[in-house]
This record gives structure tokens, C-alpha cells and sequence, in this order.
């Protein structure tokens, strides 16, 4: 078993290997012809001196690698642009940012071996990843014995206990996200490997999102295997992680790809505002509102998701359907992070520096969108003296992808899974207002059985102190709580019960606990 | 300002200063020599398996203390100064008090074996205990077996910590069967079946007869006293119980029997001088309770009452229905009022014992067969809601009351398989009844008593 376990490693550590490898080999050539389609159909051509600048250093030429190709191509837009910028001649520059150009190029222009090969290629990077984690993973059926909680070792082990492992994976993880947000013209050759899957969908070649989204769903399914076999005893997870994966499959990736091949706008039914911060964004708006009726569908229905359906699902289930059944971002990290959910901080300083920062988030969101709503209804483009589309930017790139991505999956290992979902999603900030004040939905503290012994404290990867309430005898109600149901797992004693149920005795501070003198209870608690 | 000066930072010394702190502005210090802070010692066993850092057994954070002006002394407590309200430390300092809480808990109990103080032998209560364990058996190379002399709830999870490492165990437990003077027989069997399926080597019947020491004096070996056998180890952990800890005491005047003596006050014979926790013994035991009750939460209803004394509130310790809860292994047990075992079982009370047919699921209810009353349930593997039996032993239930309303009892996760349909059919039939298990009501859950 052990053998298993270890070829496995290797096997994936292979595949993880050359999948790496790929941003910086591979061979390119951008031809004559493809070259001129390629400036006629996206419009820049009308830049002499950026085609100048191509024909004479790029076209023609074979190169070794995106990073031999890339920084011609951005040196030579942005040498054309800024020279149009000094002359004035505003109409010839190009607004497509420089590594959009160069992944556009790029992704026209492989040429070699991955592009020839890719179902091999495929395979010798997701597939032997696939088969290499399995081949660590499913062993565990019989290494971990018998059923039940399974947390041995997790604070002696390197990878998580933030040794050197984690460490490692934590750097992957940011480049990764990092080449995607913002210079995924390296991500060229991933997106030939998927490049068949992708045109089986939608019919169109695979671009670095594309990429994205499988692998999204790979690692959530491989994942997803894993806890099926940690938790084997507890079916609440084993439906949970059912669902996300589910609503992840299906709703986050098939279905918008499906959409796109039926001439319908690219659109994740289950992405609410403002999560889906773009929503309102006027290019949105405008391709909604030219899509004929399934664009005002789906209007109205992203409406609706939001300011109906949400909140009256928060009020009956907690805020939990949508945190740990549905969305996206909880079910990667449900899966890919549960071996670092205890990595969350617990101390009172992180409770307060996260209700300033999703609350701030979740202000700064709805501030954009009126702005955006203003300016589409309005038709200007600036606001109170600021830009529109300055402070969408901003959005997009600080929150939208250095907060969302960068950070909340590429800290997994360091600072635990729920990193975003618990410091800056705003849609979690407003269902965790429902939950709060208007919910169902609570952690009921079984009478006096705690023993303080932190279990629930340590695994909670939003980084609630359950203990705190658990110990004094209370329900826990928190707005941050995403209703994992870990706590309850892992509770040695029987004490948590995720439930729900009528509004009146939801929250019930306790002073002394059920179990002692009832007329003391009685006095203390009543005051 | 009175000065109420605690020894112990155990979890009934902590829950007295809180609650103090809570009703009073009392000047308040506690005194204790293990541990800087307050930790919970029902979860040492967790930071071994890698389950937790010793940090994450901390309850509260280290400002709360200061915030809370609750002033911590680390140091250990040589003598107890009545006549002059003071206390003597170890290193020389001396601490006056006006009112003095002592809440020292326990230490693991040693009869006299041969042996028992060799290197390589070790109880499991203390942080130092812990430190000791990581050092005679960090794995299964250094360590290549261990032996647990004494089958209660300690030994039990010390065998589950050595095993978290895959160390081979040897459990010589005194009974013949596992913890079968507290459990009834049906309970105990299903938890001797699980250890062994943990690969755990259960000696049952088998005493320690004694220690054997290498040239270093370290442990080697253990004779088992009833077969004289022999058996290699590297390591021997001594878990045959606890008993209250209070050599310190012993020429203070403070009268002592196994523990601090105590009225229901929680009054020692001297006056403002209190006993908690496990270190305390009742004069008269408390219902069906021990004199001596070392649990968690007993320590803790004690600091509870005893802080309302302490502050002008005299109120006696009167503990509600007996309950409490352990795990062995992977199965979670809970107990609700009084099932004993058939060699504690009181005249009247009759047992109804069901079991899953596969998986190590049970419970046993105790009711009394003159009146029917319900007296009290062992669950195994099934979660309870403390509220509802708490609510039934009040309100005197009968049987077959917990039975038809067992379902709003069930405090088992969402999506759990459920049971009661089952267990209530084999009570109808085994007891000739005709009860249909109704269906959970959160009104009734919520009905107070
Ligand atoms: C491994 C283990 C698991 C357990 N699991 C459970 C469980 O699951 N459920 C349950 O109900 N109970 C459990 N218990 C029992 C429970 O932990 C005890 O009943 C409880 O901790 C007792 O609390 P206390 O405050 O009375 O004493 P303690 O927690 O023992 O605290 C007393 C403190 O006083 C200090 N002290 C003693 N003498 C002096 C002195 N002279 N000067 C200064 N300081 C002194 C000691 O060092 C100690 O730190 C467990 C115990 C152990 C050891
Ligand atoms: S409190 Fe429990 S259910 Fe809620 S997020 Fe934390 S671990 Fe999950
Ligand atoms: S895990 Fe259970 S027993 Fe431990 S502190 Fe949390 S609620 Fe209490």
C-alpha cells in the first residue's frame, strides 16, 4: 500500500513537472499568412508600427519558448502605442494590453511538438497527475483503518504543518495564479492540451480561463475523492462535497461552455452578485441586453439570485447552501484546502481585521456597481470626479484577482482554505448579515458535554473560536460561519449539531452550563 | 479590596476566577506550578497524535488574563500558612489571601509495583507527562512496544495515542472486561471487539506483577502478575487511576481524607479556605454520585457555585442529573443520568440493551421496574441531546415516554442514518409494548421543564 502511495507520488510529481515546464518551452512560429489574418481580424493593423515592428523582428521566425517570443511582442506594442500617444494619433493606438497581445499571438503561432501531440501531451500532464493522485489517495481506504476522524499527524507532517512542503506548494500556487491574472501568455502551451476538450464544447479553441476551469474541476474531483475516503463515516460531508462538486461540473463548467456553442452569453447560473462582480459592468449589460430573451433571462435571474433567492435560502439553511453546496470558490476550498483548514487564525486581532476587510470589500462592491449603473443609465463615464472604469479595474485587479485568486488559493497552505471567503468575499460579508440577524440556522451546543478540548477551534477554516461558545454552553451564531460541519466532525464529545431550526431560543448566552444546580442556572442566566 | 488566591489553573480553578471576576472586582490570583496558562487537559492526548499544538489546548487567548485581571503566579505551593492567611512557595515568595480556593486536581495513582519509578515509566496527566511520552516513545523505532498498565478512560486513550504512531501496544486491563465495573456487560464486549480491531493486544484479567529494569535502569520488560509472563517493552504507562493531589496539605490542618474534605459549601474544616475540583471529597457523597468525582465538568460546576459563595451568595454544590461523555477510539460515548454495571446495579433497575448489527453501535436504557421510571441511557456511536434527558429525569419520564419521543433526542449530524425505529421495535418486542416512535418536534425540544 505504502509502494502505491509513493509511485503515485512520483507519477504525479512527473506530471506536475512538465506541466510546469510548459510556460517557458515549446516552439513558435508566426507565419506570413496567419500573421495578416490576425491583424486584419482583431483590428491591428491599424497600427503600421506595431505590424513593423512584428514583420521585421517576429514574423517569420521560429522561437524557442514563450519567453523568447513574449517580450518582443510587448516591447513592440508598447514602443508603437507610446510613439501614436506623442503624435497624437490616438485613433492608431491599440488598447489590447501587451500580454494579451502576446498570449493572442502566441496562440496562434505553436507550432512543434505539444501543438502536433496533444492528447499526449494531455496525458503526461494531467493525466499522470490524475492517476498519480489517485495512486496516492486511495490507498488511504485501507491505511486509514477503520472510520472515523482521521486528523493523526496533520501537526507533524512538513506539508501541513507549514514546513517546507507547504512552503513550496504555497509559491506554486501563487505563480500559478499569477501567470494566469497576469501574464498568461505563458499559459500558451496549457491551453493546446485542452484545446480538444474545449472545442468538443463550445467549439472553440481552449484560452488560459478555459484551462482554468478544467483544472478547476479535475483538482476538485481528485480532491473530492480524497474526502470521501477522510470522511467516510460523516455522510453530511460526503453530500456536501457532492453538491459543490456538482454545482462546480455542471453549472460553473459545462454549462456556460454549452451556452457559448449555442450562440447564448457565457454566464454560471449559480455566480451571484457580488461575487459576480462584473454582472452590472456595462460590456455585460450591453451583451445581456443584446442577447435576445435568454440575456434578459438571465437578467432577471441574477437579479433575483441575489436580493430573493439568496436571502430566503440564508434565512431557512444558513448561509451555508450556497458557502459549502454550491460555490465555487468554497468547494475548491473544501477540497484542494481541506488538508490546510486548520490553518485559519483564531485569535480575537484576525476576527477584527476581518469584519474591516469583507465589510470593506462588500462597501467598495456596491459602491462600484451603483457607479457602473449610474454611468450605464446616464451614459457618462465618470462619477463624482472619479472614473468608471478607473475604479472597476481597480476592483477587478485588487479583489477580483489579487485578493480572490493570488491570495485566497495560493495561501491555502500558510494561512488556511477559507482565506477569501472569510476576509473578502462580499457576497459571504451580505449572507452572513442574513445569517446573523435573520437565520434558521445554528450550531447548537449539546447542554454541558464540552470539554474545551479545541478540536472544533483548530479545524474551523473560517477561524471561529467554536470553543469559546461551545465551553460556556451557547449556540454558535457567527455571520462568517459557512457551515462546513467540520466542527461537528471532529468533536470528540457529541457536542456541535449544525440544525435548523425556529428563530426563538437561537441564541442563548449561558452563563452556567445545563448539568449544574438549576436554580443557579436559572439565576445567572436569566440576568 | 479581598484577595482570593486560587491554587490550580485546572478547569475548576479557572471557572471560580471567571466567575469571580464576572460578579465581583475582587483582587484575584492564581497559583500554579504546571503550566503558564490555563490549558485543557482532556486534550493533551490530541497534541501527541498531531491533531492540535499544545497552544491550540489553550481556551483563552494570553492577554485574557490580564484584560480580566486575573494575576497569573507560576510556582508550586509548599505549605499552606492558615493561622497567618498565607502561602508558602517553593522558590520563597510568600502569597497572602483573604479567601484561598484549593483546586490542585489530581495525579495518576501507583500501587507500590516493583519497578514503577524506573526511567521509561510514566503516568498520562501532566503537560510533563506529555513531554515524557514524546520522549520514551516518539515511534515505533525507538519505541518498539508499550505497555498501558490499567484499563479506564486514561489507559484507553494513551493505548489510541501510541497507536496514532503505530507503536504495538500491550493493554493489561484488571477486569475481565474492558472498564466492566462502570459499563454493563453488553457495552463493555462491543469496546473489547474494538480494541482489538485497533490492533491494540487487550489483556484482560491482567495485573502487573512488576517492572523489570535494563543495566540503565530502565524499563524492559513487564511480568504479568496472573501468567508470569514476560513482556519486552520500552516503554510502561501507569493509568490505573487518579487520586486527588494534596501531599502539600498534609500537616496544613486542613482535614483530609483521599481529598480535601469538603461540606456541600465546598468548605474545607478551616474557615475561608475551599477545596474544588478533583482534588475535593465530599463528606457524603452526593446522591449516586463518588465522594471523589475526578470529571471535567464536575470541576467546573464546582467553580461555578463556589464563586457565588465567594462572593456573598453562599450557595451549596448541587449538581443537576449526572452526565458525561468519553471516546474510545473512534466511538463517541455519552451517559445521561444512572445505568451502572450488572455489579453496581440497584434493586429495581432493568436494562434494555440494543445493538447495530454491524457497525459498533449501542445503547443501554436503565428504568426501574417498579415504577417504570426512566433512570438513565449509555449511547454509543449515536449522538444525544443533553437537553431532553436532562428535561425527562426531571420530569421523572417513564421508559416508555423516552421511547416514543427518542427521535427529538437524536443529536447525530444531518443526513445520519437514524435508528430509533429500530431500537424502539426491539424494546415493543422485548418488553411487550406497543410504542410508535414519534416524530421530532423542535417545540418539544424547546419546552423547559
Ligand atoms: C488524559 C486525560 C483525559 C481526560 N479526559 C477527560 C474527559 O474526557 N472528560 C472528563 O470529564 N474528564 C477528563 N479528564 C479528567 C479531567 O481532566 C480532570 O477532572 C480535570 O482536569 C480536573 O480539573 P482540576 O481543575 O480539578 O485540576 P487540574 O486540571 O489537575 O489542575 C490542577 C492544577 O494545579 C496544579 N497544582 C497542583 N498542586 C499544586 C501546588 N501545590 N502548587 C501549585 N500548583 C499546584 C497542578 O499542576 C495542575 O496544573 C481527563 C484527564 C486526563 C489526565
Ligand atoms: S463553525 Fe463549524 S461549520 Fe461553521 S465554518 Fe467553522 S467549522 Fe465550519
Ligand atoms: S471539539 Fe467539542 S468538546 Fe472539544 S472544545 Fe469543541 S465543542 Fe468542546
Amino acid at each position: 500500500m505504502k509502494a502505491i502511495k509513493n509511485t503515485g507520488l512520483v507519477i504525479f510529481l512527473v506530471g506536475l513537472a512538465i506541466f510546469t515546464a510548459l510556460p517557458v518551452i515549446g516552439t513558435f512560429k508566426v507565419e506570413r499568412a496567419s500573421f495578416g489574418q490576425m491583424a486584419e481580424e482583431q483590428g491591428f493593423a491599424k497600427s503600421e508600427l506595431f505590424v513593423q515592428a512584428m514583420q521585421n523582428s517576429v514574423v517569420g521566425k521560429e522561437f524557442e519558448g514563450m519567453p523568447a517570443l513574449s517580450p518582443l511582442v510587448t516591447t513592440a506594442l508598447e514602443t508603437a502605442n507610446s510613439q501614436y500617444r506623442k503624435n497624437k494619433e490616438y485613433k492608431k493606438i491599440i488598447y489590447t494590453k501587451p500580454n494579451d497581445m502576446a498570449l493572442l499571438i502566441g496562440k496562434k503561432s505553436g507550432n512543434g511538438f505539444i501543438v502536433h501531440n496533444k492528447g499526449l501531451m494531455w496525458f503526461l500532464t494531467f493525466g499522470l497527475g490524475i492517476v498519480g493522485a489517485l495512486m496516492f489517495i486511495l490507498p488511504n481506504v485501507v491505511l486509514l483503518g477503520k472510520k472515523g476522524i482521521k486528523n493523526n499527524g496533520i501537526y507533524l507532517e512538513n506539508s501541513t504543518n507549514r514546513g517546507w512542503i507547504a512552503w513550496l506548494v504555497f509559491f506554486f500556487l501563487v505563480a500559478f495564479y499569477v501567470v494566469l491574472y497576469f501574464a498568461p501568455q505563458y499559459a500558451v502551451n496549457w491551453t493546446y492540451l485542452v484545446d480538444p476538450i474545449s472545442e468538443s464544447l463550445s467549439g472553440n479553441p481552449a484560452g488560459h480561463w478555459f484551462v482554468y476551469g478544467f483544472m478547476y474541476c479535475v483538482v476538485m474531483t481528485v480532491m473530492a475523492v480524497r474526502m470521501y475516503i477522510k470522511y467516510r463515516h460523516n455522510v453530511y460531508q460526503v453530500v456536501r462535497t457532492t453538491s459543490v462538486l456538482f454545482f462546480q461540473i455542471v453549472f460553473a463548467f459545462l454549462i456556460p461552455e454549452i451556452m457559448v456553442r449555442l450562440q447564448m452569453p457565457y454566464y454560471d447560473f449559480k455566480n451571484a452578485f457580488p461575487l459576480d462582480y462584473d454582472f452590472f459592468f456595462q460590456w455585460n449589460l450591453r451583451e445581456l441586453t443584446n442577447s435576445g430573451g435568454i440575456g434578459l433571462f438571465i437578467l432577471v435571474w441574477g437579479i433575483v439570485l441575489t436580493l430573493v433567492i439568496v436571502p430566503v435560502m440564508v434565512y431557512f439553511f444558513g448561509k451555508r447552501w450556497y458557502c459549502s453546496w454550491v460555490c465555487g470558490c468554497g468547494g475548491l476550498a473544501e477540497t484542494l484546502g481541506d488538508p490546510y483548514r486548520q490553518h485559519s487564525s483564531k485569535s480575537l486581532f484576525s476576527w477584527k481585521v476581518e469584519r474591516w476587510l469583507i465589510h470593506g470589500v462588500l462597501v467598495f462592491a456596491v459602491a462600484m456597481t451603483l457607479m457602473t449603473l449610474y454611468s450605464f443609465f446616464s451614459e457618462t463615464g465618470t462619477v463624482l470626479g472619479l472614473k468608471t472604469s478607473g475604479v472597476q479595474n481597480t476592483y477587478s485587479t485588487m479583489i477580483g484577482a489579487v485578493f480572490a485568486g493570488v491570495i485566497g488559493t495560493g495561501f491555502y497552505p500558510i494561512f488556511g482554505n477559507r482565506v477569501w471567503c472569510r476576509f473578502g468575499c462580499p457576497l459571504a460579508a451580505y449572507l452572513g448579515f442574513v445569517q446573523r440577524f435573520k437565520s434558521r440556522f445554528r450550531i447548537t451546543t449539546n447542554g454541558g458535554q464540552c470539554i474545551s478540548c479545541g478540536n472544533c477551534s483548530t479545524y474551523c477554516e473560517q477561524g471561529i473560536d467554536v470553543r469559546a461558545y461551545a465551553q460556556k454552553g451557547e449556540n454558535i451564531i457567527r455571520s462568517s460561519c459557512v457551515g462546513c460541519g467540520i466542527c461537528s466532525a471532529v468533536c470528540p464529545r457529541g457536542v456541535l449539531k449544525l440544525e435548523n431550526g425556529p428563530l426563538e431560543g437561537r441564541i442563548n448566552p449561558t452563563e452556567v452550563l445545563l448539568g449544574n444546580d438549576v436554580d443557579l442556572m436559572e439565576m445567572v442566566n436569566k440576568k | 479590596m479581598e484577595h482570593i488566591v486560587i491554587i490550580g489553573n485546572g478547569i475548576s480553578g479557572v471557572t471560580v476566577a471567571r466567575h469571580v471576576r464576572k460578579l465581583s472586582d475582587k483582587k484575584i490570583t492564581i497559583v500554579s506550578t504546571e503550566t503558564d496558562y490555563f490549558f485543557s487537559r482532556t486534550a493533551l492526548m490530541y497534541v501527541y497524535m498531531g491533531h492540535m499544538k499544545f497552544e491550540h489546548t489553550q481556551p483563552y487567548e494570553n492577554w485574557f488574563w490580564k484584560k480580566n485581571r486575573i494575576d497569573l503566579v507560576k510556582g508550586y505551593v509548599t505549605q499552606v500558612d492558615h493561622p497567618h492567611k498565607k502561602l508558602l512557595l517553593q522558590d520563597g515568595r510568600e502569597i497572602a489571601y483573604d479567601k484561598l480556593v484549593v483546586a490542585t486536581g489530581s495525579k495518576p495513582s501507583k500501587f507500590g509495583w516493583p519497578g514503577q519509578d524506573l526511567l521509561g515509566v510514566q503516568g498520562m496527566y501532566s503537560k510533563q507527562d506529555l513531554d515524557q511520552l514524546e520522549a520514551n516513545a516518539p515511534n515505533n523505532l525507538s519505541c518498539k512496544r508499550a505497555v498501558i498498565v490499567g484499563g479506564g478512560l486514561i489507559g484507553i486513550e494513551l493505548a489510541e495515542m501510541l497507536r496514532s504512531r503505530d507503536i504495538p501496544v500491550t493493554f493489561l486491563v484488571r477486569e475481565n472486561s474492558f472498564w466492566d465495573g462502570v459499563l454493563p456487560g453488553g457495552e463493555s464486549q462491543m469496546i473489547n471487539e474494538h480494541i482489538l480491531e485497533h490492533h491494540i493486544d487487550l489483556r484482560l484479567g491482567a495485573n502487573l506483577g512488576e517492572i523489570l529494569a535494563d543495566e540503565n535502569g530502565r524499563a524492559r520488560a513487564v511480568v504479568v502478575q496472573e501468567t508470569g509472563e514476560e513482556i519486552p517493552c520500552d516503554m510502561v504507562g501507569l493509568t490505573a487511576g487518579v487520586s486527588p493531589n494534596i501531599d502539600f496539605l498534609r500537616d496544613s490542618g486542613i482535614e483530609l481524607g483521599r481529598g480535601v474534605k469538603v461540606n456541600r459549601y465546598l468548605e474545607t474544616n478551616i474557615e475561608d479556605i475551599y477545596a474544588i475540583g478533583d482534588c475535593a471529597e465530599q463528606h457524603t457523597a452526593i446522591g449516586n454520585r463518588r465522594p471523589i468525582e475526578a470529571v471535567w465538568y464536575t470541576g467546573r460546576m464546582m467553580g461555578e457555585a463556589l464563586a457565588q459563595t465567594l462572593c456573598g451568595k453562599k450557595r451549596e454544590y448541587r449538581p443537576g442529573h449526572w452526565f458525561n461523555s468519553a471516546k474510545f477510539l473512534d466511538i463517541e460515548y455519552q451517559t445521561y443520568g444512572w445505568v451502572f454495571s450488572e455489579r453496581g446495579m440497584k434493586e429495581n433497575e432493568r436494562h434494555f440493551h440494543w445493538r447495530h448489527a454491524k457497525e459498533k453501535i449501542c445503547i443501554t436504557v436503565a428504568f426501574d421496574t417498579a415504577n417504570n421510571q426512566f433512570l438513565g441511557i449509555n449511547t454509543f456511536g449515536i449522538r444525544m441531546r443533553h437537553r431532553c434527558f436532562d428535561r425527562w429525569l426531571t420530569e421523572k419520564r417513564s421508559v416508555d415516554h423516552v421511547m416514543e419521543h427518542l427521535r427529538d433526542a437524536n443529536f447525530d449530524p444531518e443526513f445520519y442514518a437514524q435508528y430509533e425505529a429500530e431500537i424502539v421495535a426491539k424494546f415493543n418486542s422485548e418488553l411487550g409494548r406497543d410504542i410508535t416512535p414519534r416524530k421530532k418536534s423542535w417545540k418539544r425540544i424547546f419546552t423547559t421543564a
